[in-house]
């Protein structure tokens, strides 16, 4: 299988706190890659690194094949990003939202059109269209950032805690949009500190404390660990 | 060229839904002007006034006619003695005193001339001085009257004794101060919070991890405050001539250029600042209480520097729109060019570079 993230001996220090401590992992072409940890156990750290949002204190990372230390601008060509506050701007309207990342990542007019008449009919928004992000419930916000961030067809799609204060429905039919980018050939890596969303994923990474405990799928972990669920496995290796 | 404009773009329907933005934006500067317009007056209305009138001839008693019908001053008492003056002013009431010296007609005629006194309450300094100037106008008007083939051989000397503020050097024009001060108001905070407002909202990521460069966000960011401040400073401008009068002497040329490298310096300022604040809070906290107040206070605009203690005056040194007040202030009133302000152009030019070579190192920082 390709790799498309490579990751050797990362190390990120804040003055003598260690977030984290020698992550050496892969994450294969296609897959959702679920990234889990408890709050603080330094997924954020990880995730904003290989965004480019933070430098490691040292490491070797490569991501959609490039150096993230020379090949910035190239890697911010092939990923999205969607963090735990959704990030749209909430005094422009759905459109507008669409017409802003569009512009940045330097879609053209006719593609945007096109794509965005399509994304709203998917998502059910096009009544939606012309009001204000602010008066949109939740989970239809939550579903409109996770579009945008792949609006531009990215090779990897990070989501950092997505799925945070929405209730289980909304949940699974989130988890449904990342299936279908996941079909389209985008690579999804998401954090969570939902267990019951690690099954959903092709191979799951446990941290703690700053280090990888445990990387493989699903169904292989709760062999290892003798469990009924991820729930139990992520309780044995917390503790 | 396209995300800068998507971004720009952005920029503008923030502004234009935020109805607090907005009134910052057009509302405060008229406001402001208005209320330093009309409260700064340049004219005057019913100022209470005493006389002590020593000489009590038909000349004292014709100039104190004349004054009273001139609809500027409302006699209040007449005086017995100099010991009540300080009395009558700390009851806050009478502005003026004028005294009429002994034989003062007499005087006038015989050795022609003669001495009245004016004592003001100068702790409003600027209706004193009006007080005064009109006293003076309606005294000299009345000798030119009295003898007009006489080519002043006979005087009245109208002493003029300030209370309280002898200097009296603020010859304080509100236009110029007021542009400084808005100009200030919009590019610094404005910037400054349109910036943080994206760290608070998490958007900042987004835009960070998008194709955009930080450069871009920057620009981006500045353009629309910097288009909307010129278009404030023309409306200051012209509101400054329409309705108070206040004169354009100078080139409106080389005024506009000053104005423009006075908004590029707030505007980095705002930037520097918004590197720096973590939140909206913040940002708004440093240019009100760090920037807003001292323009106010120590730039020149509302207290003449010249009185204030040595340590304000150094202080004042680092404040740009002191120099920016000085500039306009000899543009607009006294009509110099830039020969005579070279040298606070270059300050603040070189207040411009340093905030933007200081604001670039910074923002790189932030962004590991």
């Amino acid at each position: 299988m390709e790799k498309i993230i490579t990751v050797k001996n990362l190390v990120k220090k804040f003055g003598s706190f260690t977030a984290n401590d020698n992550l050496t992992f892969d994450v294969f072409k296609g897959e959702i890659f679920g990234f889990l940890g408890a709050n603080g156990a330094g997924k954020t750290t990880t995730i904003r690194i290989l965004c480019g949002l933070s430098s490691p204190t040292s490491g070797e990372l490569k991501v959609a094949g490039f150096d993230i230390y020379k090949e910035t601008e190239k890697i911010k060509q092939n990923i999205g990003y969607m963090s735990q506050k959704f990030s749209l701007y909430e005094d422009l309207t759905v459109s507008e939202n669409i017409q802003l990342y569009a512009g940045i990542y330097g879609i053209s007019v006719k593609k945007r059109k096109e794509k965005e008449a399509e994304l709203l009919k998917k998502l059910d928004l096009e009544n939606a269209k012309n009001k204000l992000i602010g008066g949109l419930p939740l989970g239809w916000k939550q579903k409109l950032a996770f579009s945008i961030a792949i609006f531009h067809e990215p090779k990897i799609v990070f989501l950092d805690e997505p799925t945070g204060g929405v209730d289980p429905v909304t949940r699974r039919k989130f988890w449904d949009l990342i299936y279908e980018a996941a079909n389209n050939g985008i690579t999804v890596f998401v954090t969570t500190h939902y267990m019951d969303e690690a099954e959903y994923c092709d191979r799951v990474s446990i941290m703690d404390a700053g280090k990888i405990e445990a990387l493989d799928t699903p169904a292989k972990l709760k062999e290892i660990y003798n469990a009924k669920n991820i729930d139990e496995v992520f309780l044995k290796i917390a503790r | 060229m396209t995300q800068l404009l998507s971004f720009i773009k952005k920029e503008f329907y923030h502004i234009s839904r935020d109805p607090r933005t907005m009134l910052i934006l057009f509302g405060i500067p008229i406001a402001q002007l208005l209320i330093f317009g009309t409260v700064i007056k340049s004219e005057i209305n019913d100022i209470h006034i005493a006389i002590y009138d020593q000489s009590k001839d038909e000349t004292t008693q014709q100039i104190t006619n004349k004054l009273l019908s001139s609809g500027y001053f409302i006699l209040d008492e007449n005086l017995k003695s100099l010991d009540e003056i300080d009395a009558i002013f700390k009851r806050g009431k009478v502005r003026e005193v004028i005294v009429f010296e002994n034989d003062f007609g007499k005087k006038l005629i015989i050795e022609g001339t003669a001495e009245m006194q004016l004592i003001v309450d100068a702790s409003d300094p600027n209706t004193a001085r009006l007080a005064t100037s009109y006293t003076k106008g309606i005294v000299n008007d009345y000798i030119q009257k009295l003898y007009p083939n006489v080519k002043m051989p006979m005087q009245i000397k109208p002493e003029v004794r300030m209370y309280y503020n002898e200097e009296m050097k603020s010859a304080y024009m509100f236009v110029p101060g007021t542009m400084a001060l808005i100009l200030m108001l919009i590019s610094t905070m404005m910037t400054s919070i349109a910036i943080t407002r994206e760290k608070e909202l998490g958007t900042m990521e987004i835009l960070l991890v998008s194709p955009l460069k930080p450069v871009h966000i920057i620009v981006g960011k500045v353009i629309p405050y910097f288009l909307l401040s010129i278009v404030n400073a023309f409306v200051i401008i012209i509101i400054g001539k329409v309705v108070f009068g206040v004169p354009i002497t100078g080139s409106f040329i080389l005024l506009m250029l000053e104005t423009i490298l006075f908004i590029l310096m707030a505007l980095c300022l705002g930037i520097l600042i918004s590197t720096a604040a973590k939140n909206q809070m913040v940002a708004m906290f440093i240019s009100m209480i760090g920037l807003l107040l001292p323009t106010i206070m120590i730039s020149g605009f509302m207290f003449p520097i010249e009185n204030m203690p040595e340590v304000l005056q150094w202080f004042s040194h680092i404040m740009p729109a002191r120099w920016y007040i000085t500039i306009i202030r000899g543009i607009m009133l006294k009509g110099i060019g830039i020969t005579f302000i070279w040298k606070e152009t270059l300050i603040l030019l070189g207040m411009t570079l340093f905030f933007i070579a200081l604001s670039v190192k910074k923002f790189k920082i932030r962004l590991e």
